[in-house]
């Protein structure tokens, strides 16, 4: 407990920092992934094509995704954009397969109707199919927001700050109090952006709402 | 530390890394990367093993049962959130070093996949088909046995699949513990700044998960029961519907 108190201030730095690198690759996670979503669920090419992708980045372990990064696309191992980029990777792969699969889960007779009624291509797409699709949207961001969270942890092996840095200093010297306050910390982050995201997304769909009577 | 800004420099170090996994003085001995290779597939697939004989039964369970499906969804729920570091971390100093910490780690990381390849295998199964077996006087027993577990089996590797695959990307986290395995090269690269020899371990950690994986899809492949087509997504299940 006194160790909280005299550490109070680095304790709430690295928890912003965690925030900091946590926010990124889920906003632009869904960002990359409702398009590209929406062009796997329209056409048999892209989804086949973009699927295996996301599946294939899906199964690299997070640590040597750190690694191999900076080689790749010419930055400094220790920058943290690596960390930030790497996530985003995985909520764009993560993300995909559900926008895929909630867009396909709106109904042929709502899409038809929406043309009949005289919807343009792209007022179908933003305000028929895609409010119809969000429910699944949002259940699949919750996930990819607790995971990115858990994973910017890792990043303080390779130097990138984070509520992380209280697992490995803990470990090297060996204080449970640190560790457990690190895993805390992330839950408390990991809890706020999904209590975040379940508010809005009950914002977005107010007819999901059960009627008051 | 290393700036890439050189033209070619990626070629270089892509070239140097794999250079590095083949030079002869490199790949055996105690440490080279046949026995680190073993270590991570040893610590990888005991760790699977050990959370099968507890998740799956429990999960055949609650898919054949319906009872205590909360309870899963709570659990991979709350599992997602905890940091797989701070997990590795706490229990070595809790357990002490040696096996047993990592490995118990990597146990409880691969309980969730299994939980759920498991649980959602059997509940995927037609009642149609399980309802017919009981009509046709089957026991309980012979109906999650010779029903459902046929029909549950694709799902149910790719619990397997995903374990798996969690547990391997942990193995490498977890060399910092220290524990043995491809994780290794990164950790024992890093403060020497041995850039060369950490991307040689990370290539052959995405490489070592690209082919499980792989190797899994294979399996579920083949333990596909045949007249059973996995619904892949939404699509698929619509046109079935249809």
């Amino acid at each position: 407990m006194e160790w909280i108190f005299a550490n109070a201030e680095n304790i709430w730095r690295l928890t912003r920092d965690h925030f900091a690198l946590s926010l990124p690759p889920i906003v632009l996670g869904l960002v990359f992934s409702l398009p590209l979503g929406w062009l796997a669920h329209r056409y048999r090419w892209s989804r086949g094509a973009l699927l295996t992708v996301s599946g294939l980045l899906y199964t690299i372990p997070s640590l040597p995704l750190f690694v191999i990064l900076p080689v790749l696309i010419g930055t400094k191992i220790l920058d943290p954009i690596n960390v930030v980029i790497a996530l985003t990777l995985y909520a764009v792969a993560l993300l995909l397969r559900t926008v895929t699969e909630a867009f396909d889960s709106v109904s042929p007779e709502v899409r038809q109707s929406s043309l009949a009624v005289g919807f343009s291509p792209l007022q179908r797409v933003t305000r028929v199919e895609l409010p119809l699709a969000l429910p699944i949207v949002v259940a699949g961001l919750r996930v990819v927001s607790a995971s990115t969270v858990s994973l910017v942890s890792v990043g303080s092996l390779i130097g990138v700050s984070s509520l992380g840095d209280l697992f490995t200093s803990g470990f090297q010297r060996d204080f449970p109090t640190e560790i457990m306050v690190g895993i805390g910390g992330t839950i408390l982050i990991a809890g706020l952006l999904d209590l975040l995201i379940v508010l809005g997304g009950r914002w977005c769909t107010p007819w999901m709402r059960p009627a008051r009577s | 530390m290393y700036s890439l800004d050189a033209a070619g420099s990626l070629m270089n170090y892509l070239w140097d890394s794999i250079l590095w996994i083949f030079t002869p003085a490199h790949l055996s001995g105690p440490t080279g990367v046949w026995a680190r290779l073993g270590e991570h597939l040893f610590y990888s697939g005991l760790s699977v093993l050990c959370a099968a004989v507890i998740a799956t039964p429990l999960g055949l369970f609650i898919g054949h049962t319906g009872r205590g499906r909360a309870l899963v969804i709570w659990l991979t729920g709350a599992l997602r959130a905890l940091p797989t570091l701070g997990l590795v971390t706490l229990l070595a100093l809790l357990l002490g070093l040696g096996l047993l910490a990592p490995l118990l780690a990597l146990t409880v990381l691969a309980i969730p996949p299994l939980l759920a390849g498991a649980y959602a295998g059997v509940e995927s199964v037609d009642p149609a088909a399980s309802g017919a077996a009981r009509a046709v006087g089957m026991t309980e027993w012979q109906i999650l046995t010779r029903v459902e577990v046929p029909l549950a089996l694709p799902l149910l590797v790719g619990g397997f699949r995903s374990a798996f695959l969690q547990v391997v990307a942990t193995a490498t986290v977890a060399a910092f513990v220290p524990l043995g395995g491809l994780g290794r090269f990164i950790f024992d690269g890093l403060p020497v700044r041995d850039y060369p020899q950490m991307l040689a371990g990370a290539i052959l950690v995405i490489v070592l998960a690209l082919v499980s994986d792989a190797v899994f899809a294979l399996i579920q492949r083949i333990v596909t029961p045949r007249g059973v087509r996995v619904a892949r997504s939404g699509q698929d299940h619509a046109e079935i519907l249809r």
